[in-house]
């Protein structure tokens, strides 16, 4: 049906007083998610258009029920805010923040790995699932409910080729952004494996940009994992090489972390890699046809 | 943030790791004097954020003042390309530093594992090379090891400089280094720290002579002193645009491009260059863009010379493309572009934005309905391929 999140999903909203917080968090309600609870410390007891705000997510949790949280908190704020939300006991945490310094995602990413609560982001446009639930930023217009999961690094790029599989008649069991960062609490693989096992999931939609090996990384696990057919798209193939120093980077990885290197590895593993977002969208629908 | 070489070693010895005093020098005339006050043999390195300085030449020895103005005077206003093909960078500035009595070459970094989420320390007695190259031919010689989350102290860095075949007697103050590369890492954010080569001297004393370091951008708040070097930018436009809070990256083709998002912009270039045009920026005007930042935006890319087309290609998600279309009209009113710009509007609202830029009817301006339909149209209305 959906990954992630769905009717079950109850939402608590880190940052529901603020500006974005209340805009987006209201919006994701309106659209009928589940909305029960904002955090943010200090306006325990007020509420914002009805809904109760508590000082701490824990509370929202034991008052209020929830199981999701989202972070909508200033960046240099925002690792101490998903750490309280991985004790809180939910069992999701989207983090939309960005420009949170990478080394305070590096605790707070084993925190969560050690408490087996699973995060998305930070940094992205959040988890729809549509016609059931939007947690984040994604606007749900773009999307209609279908058998297509995606899953992106960018939140943009994903309203394009969304609304490109929209035009071609078909649609989304879920979307997906984990976020560009370097730190991201749930990389491809993690969203890969889940829509291997969703029942109403019959075709991925990978799109990345350059940086780092996830890419690579999720081609060797779509060759040894993954039963459904996976198409791609790649941003940053005309992206500046230059500006970059020393070459530890890419010893590491053994990937120079080019839109090239991503989409040789891909192909190599029999995924098929769209020119554009336009022919992403076209060989999915055609792949999805043919099924 | 990429840092130039002198400013990571001041990092370093900050933090207590030894490195060659010098001086930093913008002219020939300061580098002389700094030659003078250092001594001889001293070293005149190019500042350049760009690997492979010396073989490019930007890296040499004097053994006295004539030699240390003519290397300046070569040095100074040359253009370094990078080992990839990066560039050409100009030098604009010198470090000038003591000659430095070589033992032994080794190499030593601690960078973000973005793969596996941890610090990762390595460590080669084959320093003082490329060390790609050791790495791929001889992949043991390069130890590898990521951090305890938890800590790092004397004993696991002793390890690692141990089984990286360092000298015996170098070894503790090799490992007191790595200690001291992460606490860089850890205290001042940096994501890449490398030193290539560190060196043994002849009186067995552990130096860097080089430095690469990497500071996350994103922590810049929290670091002052680095803010302040993150606040100084050589190109013009990108100066601009810093100023104007907006991400440009300024690239040599002649079809100036906004976008909103990273993901959307980056493809947007990508399409571009398929339909034969060369991007000239990459400028993500981000999410929520107000006409405020559409007249910036328009600023910022006529200010290139080389631009002769721009294209405008917006998805409205969380931006409004009715916004976006006010924004237009309004910088039309206050700039004369003087080139056609294409304009692609769809997503949040797009209808409305669209009626805006129709009812505005302005010279010079193209609509497209789709994002191909608008690379094409503005390769072409550039003036083809730059």
């Amino acid at each position: 049906m959906s990954i992630i999140i769905d009717e079950g999903t109850k939402l608590a909203v880190s940052g529901l007083t603020g500006r974005e917080g209340s805009f987006h968090g209201l919006r994701n309600k309106a659209y009928g998610t589940d909305l029960v609870a904002g955090v943010t410390p200090g306006k325990g007891g007020q509420d914002v258009e009805g809904t109760p705000v508590y000082d701490t997510i824990a509370e929202a949790v034991s008052d209020a029920g929830a199981n999701t949280s989202m972070i909508f908190v200033p960046a240099r704020f925002a690792a101490a805010a998903i750490d309280e939300a991985i004790d809180s006991g939910v069992e999701t945490v989207i983090a939309i923040t960005e420009g949170i310094p990478v080394l305070d995602m590096l605790s707070t990413y084993w925190k969560a790995q050690e408490k087996g609560v699973r995060l998305i982001g930070p940094n992205c446009p959040g988890v729809l699932s549509p016609g059931k639930a939007n947690v984040g930023i994604i606007p749900a217009q773009f999307f209609d409910p279908g058998p297509i999961g995606v899953v992106s690094k960018s939140g943009t790029l994903t309203y394009q080729i969304g609304n490109e599989l929209k035009q071609a008649g078909t649609g989304n069991s879920s979307i997906v952004g984990i976020g560009g960062d370097p730190i991201v609490g749930s990389d491809f693989i993690d969203i890969l494996k889940l829509y291997e096992a969703d029942p109403d999931t019959e075709l991925i939609v990978m799109v990345g940009e350059i940086g780092g090996d996830a890419e690579e990384r999720a081609a060797e696990f779509i060759a040894s994992d993954i039963s459904k057919p996976v198409v791609a798209y790649i941003a940053g193939f005309t992206a500046p090489p230059g500006k970059q120093m020393g070459h530890a980077g890419a010893i590491i990885s053994g990937s120079s972390g080019t839109a090239q290197a991503k989409k040789d590895a891909l192909e190599a593993k029999g995924v098929r890699v769209g020119e554009s977002p336009t022919e992403t969208a076209a060989i999915a629908a055609e792949t999805l046809r043919s099924l | 943030m990429d840092l130039l070489e002198y400013q990571g070693k001041q990092l370093f010895a900050k933090h207590g790791i030894a490195v060659p005093s010098g001086e930093v020098a913008n002219t020939v005339e300061d580098a002389v004097a700094a030659a003078e006050k250092i001594g001889y043999p001293c070293a005149i390195k190019a500042q350049v954020l760009i690997g492979g300085r010396g073989k490019a030449g930007g890296i040499k020895i004097a053994q006295n003042a004539d030699e240390a103005r003519e290397h300046a005077g070569a040095i100074l206003g040359m253009d370094i390309v990078g080992p990839h093909g990066e560039g050409p960078f100009r030098v604009d500035q010198v470090w000038v530093e003591g000659g430095s009595d070589i033992a032994e070459e080794y190499y030593a970094s601690v960078i973000l594992d973005r793969g596996e989420k941890k610090l990762l320390a390595m460590v080669s007695a084959k320093g003082g090379m490329d060390i790609e190259a050791v790495a791929a031919e001889d992949p043991d010689a390069l130890v590898k090891r990521h951090l305890d989350p938890s800590g790092f102290d004397a004993a696991a860095a002793r390890s690692i400089v141990a089984d990286a075949g360092l000298a015996e007697d170098a070894l503790d103050e090799a490992a007191e280094v790595l200690v001291k590369l992460a606490e860089v890492a850890r205290e001042e954010d940096a994501t890449l720290i490398e030193v290539n080569p560190l060196i043994v001297t002849a009186g067995r004393e552990v130096v860097a002579l080089d430095s690469k370091v990497t500071i996350d951008g994103n922590a810049l708040f929290r670091h002052q002193d680095l803010a302040e070097i993150a606040d100084t930018v050589d190109d013009p436009q990108e100066q601009m645009a810093k100023e104007k809070g907006l991400t440009y990256v300024k690239l040599d083709g002649n079809v100036g491009i906004l976008a909103n998002g990273a993901g959307l912009c980056m493809s947007t270039l990508d399409v571009v260059a398929q339909a034969g045009g060369a991007p000239a920026n990459f400028l993500d005007a981000g999410g929520g863009s107000k006409a405020e930042a559409i007249v910036n935006a328009l600023e910022v890319i006529k200010s290139d010379a080389k631009v002769s087309a721009i294209l405008f290609n917006i998805f409205g998600g969380i931006t409004r493309c009715d916004e976006i279309a006010n924004g237009i009209v309004t910088a039309s009113q206050q700039i004369d572009l003087g080139m056609p710009l294409v304009v692609r509007l769809d997503g949040t609202n797009s209808e409305e934005g669209l009626r805006i830029l129709a009812d505005a009817d302005l010279p010079n301006l193209h609509q497209e309905k789709t994002m191909l339909d608008a690379a094409r149209r503005v390769v072409e209305l550039a003036g083809g391929a730059s």
